[in-house]
Parts: structure tokens; sequence; C-alpha cells
């Protein structure tokens, strides 16, 4: 790995945010940047202190979404909170349906039937296909070029949301996989229609190629700002299109190898300058090999029950004790962490929500960096307010 | 990797005194847990970041866990003299066993690829005696997950950097995810002054019918 110039050094409390001391003697100018500012996605608070145009402080404030999930899901039986999770993250609810249903089928040890777990991963990686061209999209609406890229995404996205909508009867709010398998299988024609569809996707990741990444105004605005180094990266917990862009081969995909991805030929995209930039390229990069492994998932997938016929759906108890599921979901690591003691409705219900801790280190790559940079630094992070309040 | 016994090994070879406990876990996952004792887990954490076998890197998720107050029904065999006469009589008894507020580290290795190794720390009890030593100076991704933990349940992290809460407000007094939480019964009030509007409203009604009456005599 080579260490780009503009690096950071590793300094004594490497970390922990830098102090910055502002210059000249003029007073610093405090902004309260959301919760309605229109870049940030939703409701969210970035307390700001400037010095002149440059950012000496900035802390995050959550909780203007906040309606505590965890806490419903206590109260309510195991396949209940399944619907809730599509809530969390609303731009990929199969994800998270995906995250769920693998933390309580390790609680109950449940096997999942051959073709589910194909139409897990068709449906996942369609799921981050749409994810990473609806974000870019977003992150370049946010540098100024109103519209027109996140037109070219939402056009994309949109033929996406249709096939979900055709298997699982909802475009964002999809509540599709059980614990132990899926809730309806896929016909004949949808298959063919995710094949036409799929087949168009490559053509589209090339077009926005064109477009954007070699555009001038894109690479002045967005390289060599928003640094993360990659020991920061690891210790905060980043995970994701973030952490691969500052330069850690890390892809749960491949390293947990949950249902079936040890199966597909995929590469994981790395970055090489930690910069807003190569984020923007990984997510590129990313789904061109999400494009792949649906590919040939739709390739292979096999005839067969979507759900194991043995699972138990009425009266589910799991036996007393614990499990940490995650999958790689397109925002980063998701997990669910349950304790069972042996009710029908979960003793704890915990989300890891990747958007939420990949903030952490927001303060560290907006300092000392001009405000109007914090905007694309922050939308380089990729959040979605429904999992970050939770 | 490393079986939970190995770890516990080596944790006790490095930081002498630790006493550390495993917790099993008799769920299908087989993911068991090691107990820490609270003054020792700091160091423990700096091993377990640093050891170049474990190098447990990663600090993944940070979780409150709340145990409240459990009554523990036991039948004890006591010797009563009834009427001059010995006998063993069965009595219920109910011991209460006090509550605590756990925290649990999931952490993995990102350059060793390995995981998840679970971490558990227990207060002494839910009310007072409430600090936990705070992981954030060894892992950066402990920052604002504790503060959550500390926002929802109330631990109070000795040596976290900036200890406020995360998603209720500040100016919030209990911790929602208490078990034994219950939520405030004026949790909707509504400022507006909605009786005088009210009586002001059907004030209205009753004149404007008067008026349609009278309209409706004139009529006739």
């Amino acid at each position: 790995m080579t260490v780009p110039a503009h690096a950071p050094e590793k300094l004594k409390n490497w970390n922990r945010p830098r102090i910055i001391e502002p210059g000249g003697d003029g007073d610093l100018l405090e902004v309260a940047m959301g919760p309605h500012h229109p870049s940030t996605h939703g409701v969210f608070r970035m307390d700001v202190a400037l010095d002149g145009e440059r950012v000496i402080r900035l802390k995050p404030v959550f909780g203007y979404l906040h309606r505590n999930h965890e806490k419903i899901a206590e109260g309510v039986s195991y396949l209940a909170s399944m619907p809730y999770t599509d809530r969390l993250d609303y731009i990929c609810s199969l994800t998270n349906n995906w995250a769920y249903a693998l933390a309580v089928e390790k609680l109950v040890g449940q096997e999942v039937p051959e073709r589910a777990e194909y139409l897990r991963v068709i449906l996942g990686e369609l799921t981050r296909i749409q994810n990473h061209a609806s974000s870019i999209g977003f992150l370049i609406q946010e540098m100024g070029a109103s519209g027109t890229p996140l037109m070219y995404a939402f056009r994309e996205r949109e033929k996406i949301l249709d096939l979900f909508e055709g298997l699982t009867g909802s475009r964002m709010m999809c509540n599709y996989m059980r614990f132990g398998g899926c809730r309806v299988d896929a016909s004949a024609a949808w298959l063919d229609a995710a094949r036409k569809i799929v087949a168009g996707l490559p053509g589209f990741v090339d077009e926005m190629d064109r477009l954007l990444s070699s555009n001038e105004i894109l690479m002045a605005r967005t390289q060599g700002i928003g640094i993360l180094p990659p020991d920061l990266a690891v210790n905060a917990g980043v995970t994701g299109p973030m952490l691969r862009a500052s330069g850690i081969n890390y892809d749960i995909r491949k390293v947990d190898g949950y249902g079936i991805y040890n199966r597909f030929n995929f590469r994981v995209p790395l970055g090489d300058h930690w910069d807003v930039y190569d984020r923007f390229m990984i997510r590129m990069l990313e789904m061109r090999e999400s494009i792949k492994i649906v590919e040939q998932a739709l390739k292979d997938i096999p005839a067969g029950p979507v759900m194991d016929p043995k699972a138990k759906i009425r009266g589910f108890r799991p036996k007393p004790g614990e499990a940490y599921g995650r999958i790689e979901a397109p925002k980063g690591e998701l997990g669910f962490y349950l304790i069972s003691d042996g009710g029908p409705n979960p003793y704890r219900y915990r989300v890891r929500p990747p958007s939420l801790i990949n903030l952490t280190v927001l303060e560290d790559m907006c300092l000392g960096s001009d405000i109007a940079d914090v905007v694309l630094i922050f939308g380089s992070v990729d959040i979605v307010l429904g999992e970050v309040d939770r | 990797m490393k079986t939970v016994e190995e770890i516990k090994a080596a944790i006790e070879a490095a930081v002498p005194g630790a006493g550390v406990e495993i917790v099993s876990n008799p769920g299908a996952s087989g993911q068991h847990s090691l107990r820490l004792t609270p003054s020792y887990a700091v160091a423990v954490a700096k091993f377990l970041r640093d050891d170049a076998e474990l190098a447990l890197d990663f600090l993944s998720n940070v979780t409150g866990v709340d145990w409240p107050d459990k009554e523990i029904a036991e039948k004890v065999k006591v010797t009563q003299t009834v009427d001059g006469v010995e006998q063993t009589v069965e009595e219920t008894r109910k011991r209460v066993e006090p509550g605590r507020l756990e925290v649990v580290y999931h952490l993995f290795s990102v350059a060793k690829k390995h995981g998840p190794v679970i971490l558990r720390m227990r207060t002494v009890n839910r009310t007072d005696q409430v600090e936990l030593p705070s992981l954030t100076r060894i892992w950066r991704s402990a920052e604002f997950q504790e503060r959550e933990v500390f926002d929802l349940y109330g631990v109070l992290f000795t040596g976290h950097p900036d200890l406020r809460r995360l998603l209720m407000w500040d100016e919030f007094t209990d911790h929602p995810m208490r078990r034994d939480y219950v939520e405030p019964d004026d949790f909707e009030y509504e400022p507006t002054a909605h009786d005088a509007v009210a009586a002001r409203a059907a004030a209205h009604q009753a004149g404007h019918r008067d008026e349609a009456q009278e309209g409706k005599v004139a009529g006739q």
C-alpha cells in the first residue's frame, strides 16, 4: 500500500480527533448544519465551529428520528419485527431482512434451502446496485449537479424496484425473508424479467462511468478531501465501501462466506488514496462486481422449495441462548444481536447500524477542510437516518 | 481461531489477576463469551487488541442488556417444633437476586479475519453503582455506542471522552431501554387551549343552529 502524500501523520492520540488552533484574531462562528439542511438526507445535525471557512470542530447530533426500534422489537414476537426491519435502512430493506433472518437462523440453528439462498443473493446484490447508484447520484447532486446524474441513477433504480414489487409485492418495504427461507417463490417469468434487466445494467454503469468518473469538476472537488487513514478506519469500526476505500481488504461476503457467497466469483475493489473520490469509485466498481454475482446466481439457480418444510412458524420459541449474525449490507456491516430467554419475544434485540458507526470518524475527516467540502465528505459516508437513529 | 478457553488462558497469562470467567451459551449459535472484571477490563482490552496472534483490532458491536431484580422461590427444609414434636417441614422462601446492567462487546479481527470474541462486563447493581470502564480509548468505535448504552440503559462509562446522551434529548432523565421503564402518561401532551377552543366551537355551532331554525321558520 502506498501512503498518499497528503495523509495526516500518526499522532500520539491518533484515534482521537485532532485539535486545530484557529488562526487570526476573529471569533469562531458556530453553525448548526441541520436538522433541515438539504444535504443531510433527513433529520441530522452537525454543530460546526468555523474559523473563516475552515472547520475547527464538528459534533454530530442524533436522535431526531429516534423511535426506539429495539424496545418495540422486545415487545413483539420474532417474526413481527421482520416488517419493521424494512424501515431501518429504507433504501435497502431486503438486506435488512436478510441480516435479521440470518441472526435468528443462527439462534435456532435453522437451515435454508438452496433456492432460497440463491434468491437471497440475487435480491441482496440488486439491493446493493440500486443503493450504490442512488448514493452516487446523491453525492453528485450535493456537489451541485442538480438532478441529471441522480435521475440517471433513479431511472435504473426504478427498474430494480419494479422487480422487487413483482416478487415481494412492495417496492421498498419488501418484508420478504423468513426464518428458514423466503416468503414466496420466484416464477420463471420473474427470473426472465430479472435476467433482462440485469443484462441492461452493465450499460448503465458504463454510462455513469463515462459521465462522471473522469469529469474534471468531480475530480477537482472530491480528490484529496476527507482522508480516512486505514488504521483509524479499522479502530473506529468503519465498515463497507468506506473501509475498502481506505485500502483495507475486508468484505464480510468473503470473510464469513455467509449464505452461499463462496460459490461466486467476484473481486473486492480497494482504494489507495483514502479520499472521497475513492469512495465514489469503490461504489462504482462494486456495482460491476454485484452485477457479476447476480448474473452467476441467475444462471445457476436450482429448482426446489424456498422454505424449509421443517421450519417452525407457529409457536416460534427459540431455546435460551444468544446469537450475533452479520452481513455485508450496502452501507457496511449490518448485525443483529439477539438474546432469547425461551419466550416468544426476544429478550434483547440489538441492531448494529453501519450508518451510525461510520459517522464516528466524520469529525476526523472534516477537520481542517472547508465548510463546502463537509457536505461532500458527509455525502460520501452514505447514511440513512432511519438506521442511524433507529 | 483460538477457543474461548485458550483466549482465557492467554489473557490470564498476560494480565495477572484479571479474573476472566467463561459464560457458555446454551443456544445453537455456539458463541460463548468471556466475562471480565471491570477493574482489569482496559488492560485486557489493550492486550486483546495488540496481541500478535489474536489481533482483535475491530470492535464491531457494543450492547447493553438489562437484567432486573429476579425473585427466586426456593424450597427449604426447616426443622420445626410443633406441639412438642420435632418435624421437618418444607417451606418456600423467596430470595431476591439483585439486578445488574451488562455491557456486551463483539470483537473481530480485520488483520486475521477471525471472530467473534465476545466480552461482557456487569455493574454491581442497577441503581447507584453503575460505573464501568470505557473502552473508547482502545477502540474508537465504542465512542457512539457507549454513549447509546449510557443513554438508553444508564451505564456510566468512566474514562469516556464525551459521555452525553446520544438519541434522547439532554433534559431527559430516564433510561428507556430498561425493562422496568414506564412511558410517561403526558407523552402526547398538547399545549393548545383545547377546552376553550372546543367551547367556542360549540357556542358557534349553537348560534348557527338557531339561525338555521329561524330561517326555517321564516321560510314557512
